[in-house]
């Protein structure tokens, strides 16, 4: 913490300037003869600016979803359990980093990351205990994954075929989202094409088997936590999210059917207009691309349904009671923009794990936002507001331009193969950091109204068992000794040769991997085998 | 900005910023490569997904003053006493070692047991952790 060191903000009062975050003019008043909210739209009708339902949250409200899970997959099991009880609507699993990176607990490099930010998930049996005594026909599973998103995606195929419970019943989401994981999240695997392969393989699989299930969601969250503007953020998951459409077009896939299983993810920061009308902009933009680029003509293959998360890098550890209150202000911008799913934030969460009683009010706020405030009760109940709607235009004015210099540069693909976005990226990250150390970007508490000599102590610090990670290598261990190893060594075979032939979908060879207990470092490794990794440009 | 004009009081200094471990979060470590490059230093940055091990051998390999490792997924003790094992195999006793991340309070006074120089989080102004790294190498 700073707290021994002045800052250049420090006695100054900070200013209400002209300009958003993202860079819009904003005007001290709107002039309302200058604004044309004819061209809106009704609520549920293209370009869907008003939300993509006529009736709004009075149809459905949106889903209460907290990510969780850490430890193994028996602790995991009880914590979602636990949140179940408190009237959590869907699960959202957090998977440790070798899982994530396609490493098994016994690989040198995953030791150390044994279920710290997440479940370890090395095999079936692992997800047959994380879903234990979980009617999976009845809950919504979302999960952060990316680089190994289609293994675990067939493994909640096969514990779904191990529960008895239809493909067809299952809901929930994947992230799925490679492009962003070479961007700003780091757990990358393959390099860029085949890994748009397997995207596309689990999708066109997806909408045949499990068609309520969304296997991807183009998350624009992370380029945002990494400092990009409002704008930006929705940029780049355009610019993404159209990269997934051609690639998926180039596999003969159907935009009528695809288009409709695509979602979104964002985060939402404390700019409250920019954060709304980034929301309703980018609904916009996009169902008028499905429409007029893509000839979509089925109004739910134009619909741009989007999660988010209410947090992230916008809390801060000093005075930490206050990162309450910015979620809060958060979730409300949320609802105006027309979130589908919404995940808050605990106020901890910047230093640590959160605990229960930060968990259980993150999850309160929401509920007192959605049943005592009203805010829901009528659909975009902001929309046709003359600074709203103005902003709105500008928002999808911003957004454009930085669309149309991706594909100046010759599209997201190269861009970030060539390293250019993750340079742009850093740089915008460095410029933002050095607004907050400046005071121009002011965060209550960490750069102005500063309380001197604060001692960062709140709450239960939530402690990670130690023995987490010797528990995961004892059933790795068992795990390997009493499969049906010959099996695992056809499926591998078949899952290798299946790889090399560009235009075979590899999901049933993944689900057969997954049934025969091979592991995720073992399917990932033939894949390797196959495709090579992705080398990282690294051009600071 | 003052870290962007600032004399290079970093200058003639080379410094290593490292991940190590399989974190993927890498915006704080390249604000603080291009910081530290802005104030002057010769900076060189490891990428994602470096073993400790490969870490202290680049840091021996190029001689350089410091090294900064940057980890936001909770292994900060287990990867950075595993750093400095590693340095101090390759006998490179006098170079200084700083972290960076989401490093909690309590585990401060650890990693500077460990032999760490400085711990530095997202929300410290840049301009420290220039000045509190210039003081380290002077």
């Amino acid at each position: 913490m700073n707290r021994d060191n002045k800052t250049a903000a420090d006695g100054i009062e900070p200013r209400l300037r002209p300009v958003s975050p993202s860079g819009i003019e904003v005007p001290t008043s709107v002039d309302a003869a200058a604004v044309q909210p004819d061209g809106i739209g009704q609520p549920g009708e293209f370009p869907f600016t008003r939300g993509i339902f006529p009736n709004g949250y009075q149809g459905r409200l949106w889903t209460i979803r907290q990510y969780s899970g850490f430890g193994t997959a028996e602790e995991s099991n009880e914590r979602y359990k636990f949140l179940l009880a408190k009237g959590q609507t869907g699960l959202s699993v957090a998977l440790d980093l070798p899982t994530q990176c396609g490493l098994d607990p016994t690989h040198p490099m995953a030791r150390p990351e044994i279920g710290k930010v997440g479940v370890s998930l090395s095999n079936l049996s692992e997800a047959e205990i994380l879903f234990r005594d979980l009617d999976l026909s009845r809950i919504s599973t979302s999960f952060t994954i990316n680089g190994t998103a289609a293994i675990i995606y067939a493994m909640y195929l096969a514990v779904a075929d191990k529960q008895g419970v239809p493909r067809s019943k299952l809901t929930g989401t994947i992230q799925n989202d490679i492009l962003k994981e070479y961007v700003a999240r780091g757990t990358w695997i393959f390099p860029v094409r085949p890994s748009m392969r397997l995207i596309a393989d689990t999708i066109l699989y997806s909408n045949d088997v499990s068609p309520r299930f969304n296997p991807i969601s183009i998350a624009g969250a992370h380029v945002r936590d990494a400092g990009a503007t409002a704008a930006e953020e929705m940029a780049y998951t355009l610019a993404n999210g159209l990269a997934y459409v051609d690639e998926l077009r180039a596999r003969g896939g159907d935009v009528e059917k695809f288009a409709k299983r695509l979602s979104f993810f964002f985060y939402v920061h404390m700019d409250f207009f920019d954060e709304i009308a980034k929301f309703r902009a980018g609904r916009r933009l996009w169902a008028k691309l499905m429409k007029e680029r893509y000839g979509a003509q089925d109004p739910k293959a134009q619909h741009f349904r989007f999660g988010v998360v209410c947090g992230g890098s916008s809390l801060v550890a000093p005075q930490p009671y206050n990162n309450v209150v910015r979620v809060a202000v958060e979730t409300m911008a949320a609802v105006f923009g027309g979130a589908q799913s919404i995940f808050t934030c605990a106020f901890d969460e910047a230093f640590q794990i959160p605990t229960e009683f930060s968990a259980e009010l993150a999850v309160r706020t929401q509920q007192m936002l959605a049943y005592e405030s009203g805010i829901g009760r009528t659909v975009d109940p902001l929309g046709g507001s003359y600074f709203l709607e103005q902003h709105t235009d500008r928002m999808e004015a911003q957004i454009t331009q930085v669309m149309g210099e991706i594909d100046a540069y010759g599209g997201v693909v190269r861009a970030i193969e060539d390293g250019w976005i993750q340079m742009r990226l850093a740089e915008r990250g460095l410029e933002r950091k050095l607004d907050t150390d400046a005071g121009r970007n002011v965060v209550v508490g960490l750069n102005h109204f500063r309380k001197d000599n604060e001692e960062i102590k709140v709450g239960d610090v939530f402690k990670l068992d130690p023995t987490v990670a010797q528990r995961a290598l004892e059933k790795y261990q068992r795990v390997l000794d009493t499969r049906d190893n010959a099996a695992v060594e056809r499926t591998l075979a078949r899952l290798s040769a299946a790889a090399v032939k560009d235009r075979e979908n590899l999901m049933p060879y993944l689900v057969d991997c997954c049934h025969a207990y091979a592991t995720v470092g073992e399917m990932v490794a033939c894949l390797k085998a196959q495709w090579g990794e992705f080398k990282e440009p690294v051009n600071l | 900005m003052s870290t962007q004009h600032a004399t290079a009081v970093l200058g003639g200094r080379r410094i290593l910023i490292g991940k190590p471990g399989l974190d993927g979060h890498d915006i704080g470590a390249k604000i603080i490569a291009l910081t530290l490059r802005n104030a002057g230093a010769e900076v060189i940055y490891t990428g994602l997904r470096r073993s400790p091990q490969q870490i202290a051998q680049v840091a021996v390999d190029e001689g350089v003053d410091a090294v900064g490792l940057s980890i936001l997924s909770g292994s900060h003790k287990e990867l950075v006493a595993d750093v400095i094992a590693q340095l101090r195999t390759l006998k490179a006793h006098d170079l200084k070692v700083f972290v960076g991340g989401t490093i909690p309070v309590e585990d401060r006074a650890h990693l500077h047991e460990l032999g760490v120089s400085a711990v530095f989080t997202a929300d410290m102004p840049l301009e420290q952790v220039v000045k509190t790294l210039a003081e380290l190498l002077a």
